[in-house]
């Protein structure tokens, strides 16, 4: 980030996008993993005990995603001055599909995906304290499991 | 407000940061990529802390004002090991709920179209075996 060390601006900017993206996740249900597992139960659809609101939560996003992108290209500058950086890569690999399960299933047995995990922090007591120290862990692990197969000659699990 | 409302009010509000993150400073709203990012090399964004610093801070106010009950669904050994195999499988597939699911699909992503359907699908398992065994 070019001006992040000086200017106060684009800090303030993130900031507020923290909060947004908290009252998002606060009022469409994200923050309750009973919520959660009651949509994640795919089998107790047609027996009238699925709760489908998070699929509201979903599309409600991606419908504002949706049009940032189109809207957004890679060479249009931001407010702050800084380049617009997306992601690059394209490539479905053995570590997209097996990290994503992995999560998959960390996901459906708390309630809890990264973000409405860390807005909880300040309200979830010592549980949330400890999932998300857990969550520290587990990607402090992917850093040095990657570091390693890389240096291992780049073995694909 | 009926929950399907409120719900995708909330879906709106979550597009709103990410279109005010990446137009404002030209970022994506992935929060396991920045809570991996902030550990890993704080000094490096500081913009990173100051999302963070956001996300909690807002989610203390709205989870007071929007009455989010305060409930686990398994033990406390059960969450760690549950956040355990968040951060790794976040950290290795390079994204959750919201780089994957939102902003990726936003993006057009196949790539994480593909991590999309796989982390729903292996919760929709999880929770089906969970409750199962209840």
């Amino acid at each position: 980030m070019s001006r992040g060390q000086t200017s106060v601006r684009p800090l303030l900017i993130a900031a507020l996008a923290g909060v947004v993206f908290a009252a998002g996740l606060a009022l469409g249900g994200m923050m309750d993993p009973r919520k959660v597992q009651g949509f994640l139960d795919f089998g107790a659809i047609g027996s009238g005990r699925w709760d489908p609101s998070l699929a509201f939560v979903m599309g409600g996003a991606l419908m504002v995603s949706l049009l940032t992108f189109a809207r957004v290209g890679t060479r249009e500058m931001s407010w702050s001055g800084d380049a617009i950086l997306l992601p690059t890569r394209r490539d479905i690999d053995p570590r997209l599909v097996g990290g994503a399960a992995l999560f998959g299933v960390g996901w459906g047995l708390s309630g809890y995906c990264p973000g409405p995990a860390v807005a909880s922090l300040l309200i979830g007591g010592r549980d949330i304290a400890c999932f998300i120290a857990a969550m520290a862990v587990g990607m402090l692990l992917a850093r040095w499991w990657q570091a390693r197969t890389v240096t291992n000659g780049g073995t694909q699990p | 407000m009926h929950p399907y409302v409120s719900s995708l009010a909330g879906g709106l509000l979550i597009g709103t940061a990410v279109w005010l993150l990446l137009t404002g400073i030209g970022r994506v709203a992935g929060i396991s990529g920045i809570m991996a990012a902030a550990i890993t090399q704080p000094r490096a964004g500081t913009w990173r802390l100051a999302f963070l610093a956001g996300l909690i801070g807002g989610g203390l106010l709205f989870a007071r004002l929007f009455d989010v009950p305060v409930v686990t669904v398994t033990s406390t050994p059960g969450l760690i090991v549950a956040g355990i195999l968040v951060g790794f499988g976040t950290a290795i597939s390079g994204g959750c709920t919201s780089g994957h699911g939102v902003c990726g699909l936003g993006r057009r992503s196949l790539r994480s179209l593909v991590a999309t359907l796989t982390f729903m699908l292996a919760g929709a398992v999880t929770v089906a075996v969970v409750r199962a065994a209840q």
